[in-house]
């Protein structure tokens, strides 16, 4: 018996003599891993041409002192230099609209997924490329090969005034035009020697022209990408912070040749090990642990890289999405559209906060700004529906779903925004259909309000066969949230998600303490801390009472 | 009766007794707390005080081993059976006819039989289920590291980590209440803060 003792507290004395060295380190306050800041984000100003780091005055070049008539012929000027820079476009999905899946082969895209916002661009190429970094995608004859088809100033103009209007197939305008129309107001025609003599690297302003509103509308599509990103203070991206680092967009998405790093089909979802360092041969993803590693946290905060195996930086990291006024589309429904006013004409009207709530020409919608998101394992990977694909109309159809299992090595918990709609499909053949919307000929929905007409012209441009019976289904839209990163005193505190009905109150395969226990183990334990105390308040009770009676005795 | 006094805990083992009591209790509180039975501080403090406290018991433990071995005072915990069943009667029967307590406690032999074997079991076996599963729970993140991440789950751990939990607060229990067994009730708390045992 004493040997064992000795035995037993020589290791609980080892096992303290241990533990010493790491409370110190506990305390020890260690600098966050952040990259050094150079000057990525200020490197280029939207508008202070005299302060560009770049060792080229466009102004100064031969090739762009003419007065353009149109955009493939500043492009043409470009390539004079950049012999290379169209071909590489020409492979980017900035170009073909087109996203292979590396494991299935599937062709995704939005050249060929019809999501539950605007549906498809399919037959309604002349407005949609207005977001299409090239020239004259009119329809399915469109030449991918033609070089000077593609669209340098889009991303690359430093003077924001070079805008692409829907209805012109990716063009700008070339005189000045009523935009929208019978609006009264005017669109210039863009002054293309200026915007050719003033390139730049994109800033936030270029890619945001774009992917600040998608769906046509601010904020309406992402959620975590809108218009307030232009000039962002540090509460809603304590990167982008326009007085602190003001990161642009490429800062994280680190691009060559033209290829643009991170992508929503395919994810760098779980990225392990330390921060990459320049002069790394392998790509640089656009993923936080790029520059912040996989164990971020220290000092103080160190146990909070317990998380990182199994949850995404963006779960606490992004609280909310679409932070702003401005707010994000929760839903798009399609079957409210033809819907007419009283009078018989189509009408349009707004939410409380100003934002479209419904239109005859597109049916009605639902905003909601600061969004809690929903939670999903992910692994980066998404299946995704393409046109074409079958569907069953008896239950939602999910658009696309997040790929990833309880606990598997390459998933994480994300945040992610869920899009729900009801939109028209082929009620004999299954699948959703392709619609004509924007035009002005008579089988466009916007001009006719006749989804019969619309439908069969959609999907006669889509190439399937349309059985003529239409009707609506529920879907929607998975979007992981990635943008919009909060400052640090923003993100969750350990409780939103350590409570029973915390964040992650659905997600399973994860013990996680406060939200989850043994109820037998509770039970049992609780029963006998009652029994114990039942027992001394017994064995006391009787203590007094038999002493009282000794007293009354005497 | 200041005569029969006797020098029963030296200033160290009550500095070491009260602290660990303090610090017992609060990983108590704190730990139910982040077991999700309540709420009091806050799932964030809870946790950081919980860890502090097993941290801080932990260098006390340190410096306890260390003591108990240069003042030999570890003998005191050595498990005897004799006299056992005259305490098991004397706790049944006997002290509710004020019979006197069959144990009598010396500055050599401070601890009756009886709890000598819950100081053992205590340690024997409360501690190893504690500290054990607590470590574990600690370096949650090393897991992967140490390669044990397939042969353990965090689920297991912190069911074996309540259960000692639920052990060491039916000890408390147990414990708090035998101190008012003394010749008063508070003569054995008295004993504990001043070291002194007065005898009757």
């Amino acid at each position: 018996m004493t040997s064992r003792l000795k035995y037993l507290l020589a290791i609980a004395a080892a096992g303290a003599l241990l533990a010493a060295p790491a409370t110190f380190a506990q305390t020890a306050k260690l600098e966050p891993i952040i990259a050094p800041p150079t000057q990525p984000a200020s490197a280029v100003p939207a508008t202070a041409k005299a302060e560009t780091a770049s060792t080229a005055d466009h102004s100064k070049f031969k090739a762009l002192q003419q007065n353009f008539k149109t955009g493939p012929q500043v492009t043409e000027a470009c390539l004079t230099c950049h012999t290379e820079a169209a071909k590489q476009v020409q492979h980017t999905k900035h170009w073909t609209w087109e996203s292979v899946d590396p494991k299935t082969g599937q062709k995704r895209g939005k050249k060929n997924i019809i999501n539950n916002y605007c549906t498809s661009p399919v037959s309604n190429e002349k407005d949609c490329m207005a977001c299409h970094a090239g020239y004259g995608w009119k329809d399915n004859s469109f030449d991918f090969t033609v070089e000077k088809n593609v669209d340098c100033l889009i991303c690359h103009d430093t003077t924001g005034t070079y805008r692409k209007l829907p209805g012109y197939a990716g063009h700008p305008v070339y005189e000045r035009v009523e935009f929208p129309k019978d609006s009264g107001k005017f669109v210039e025609a863009a002054d293309l020697k200026k915007v050719a003599q003033s390139i730049g690297l994109p800033s936030r302003s270029n890619c945001g022209s774009c992917h600040f509103f998608g769906a046509g509308g601010n904020g309406a599509k992402h959620g975590d990408l809108d218009s307030s990103l232009q000039h962002p203070g540090k509460y809603l991206d304590v990167h982008m912070d326009e007085k602190g680092l003001n990161f642009s967009c490429v800062t994280c998405h680190a691009t060559e040749k033209h290829e643009v790093s991170g992508s929503r089909y395919n994810v760098a979802a779980a990225v392990k090990g330390p921060a990459h360092i320049r002069g790394k041969t392998d790509a640089s993803p656009a993923a936080c642990q790029s520059c912040h590693s996989d164990k971020p946290h220290s000092g103080r905060m160190d146990i909070l890289n317990t998380h990182t195996a199994k949850i995404a930086c963006q779960t606490c990291h992004i609280p909310e999405y679409a932070r702003d006024a401005i707010g994000t589309e929760a839903s798009w429904d399609w079957s409210q559209a033809t819907v007419m006013g009283p009078d018989g004409k189509p009408f349009a009207r707004k939410d409380s906060a100003g934002r479209r709530a419904f239109d005859s020409k597109k049916g009605a919608w639902v905003w909601d700004s600061y969004v809690i998101p929903e939670y999903r394992w992910f692994n980066g990977a998404s299946t995704y529906k393409v046109i074409g694909d079958k569907i069953d109309p008896s239950q939602t159809v999910h658009i696309n779903e997040v790929g990833g299992e309880p606990n598997a090595a390459d998933s994480r918990i994300w945040p992610v925004k869920v899009h729900r709609g009801k939109q028209p499909y082929d009620k004999v053949n299954n699948y959703l259909t392709v619609q004509h919307t924007g035009g002005e000929d008579d089988t466009a929905l916007w001009h006719n309000y006749d989804w019969q007409k619309a439908i069969g012209a959609g999907m006669k441009a889509a190439g399937l066969p349309y059985s003529g019976e239409y009707g609506f289904v529920s879907t929607d839209m998975t979007w992981p949230i990635t943008h919009m990163v909060a400052p640090e005193h923003d993100a969750l505190s350990c409780a939103q998600c350590h409570s029973k009905n915390g964040r992650l109150q659905n997600i399973a395969g994860v013990y996680m303490p406060s939200r989850d226990g043994n109820r037998l183990l509770d039970l049992a334990g609780w029963t006998l801390v009652l029994l114990s105390l039942l027992g001394v308040l017994i064995h006391g009770g009787l203590r007094i009472y038999t002493s009282k009676k000794k007293e009354q005795l005497k | 009766m200041s005569a029969n006094r006797i020098y029963l805990y030296k200033r160290y083992e009550r500095f070491w007794h009260w602290s660990q009591a303090l610090l017992i209790i609060t990983m108590l509180v704190t730990g139910f707390e982040v077991h999700g039975t309540y709420t009091l501080f806050g799932f964030e403090k809870a946790v950081s005080y919980h860890t502090f406290c097993a941290w801080t018991l932990l260098v006390l433990w340190a410096f306890t081993i260390f003591w108990q071995f240069t003042t030999d005072e570890w003998k005191q915990y050595i498990p005897t059976l004799k006299k056992v069943d005259a305490m098991v009667r004397y706790y049944a029967f006997g002290i509710f006819r004020n019979a006197p307590n069959p144990f009598h406690k010396t500055a050599e032999k401070k601890h009756n039989p009886l709890q000598r074997l819950a100081y053992l079991a205590l340690l024997s076996i409360l501690s190893p289920v504690i500290w054990g599963s607590g470590l574990f729970y600690l370096f949650y993140s090393s897991w992967a590291a140490l390669g044990i991440d397939g042969y353990l789950s965090l689920e297991a751990v912190a069911m074996v980590h309540t259960a000692g939990a639920f052990m060491m607060l039916m000890f408390f229990i147990a414990h708090v209440y035998l101190t008012t067994t003394g010749h008063t009730p508070m003569a054995h708390i008295k004993t504990m803060i001043t070291g002194w045992e007065e005898e009757e």
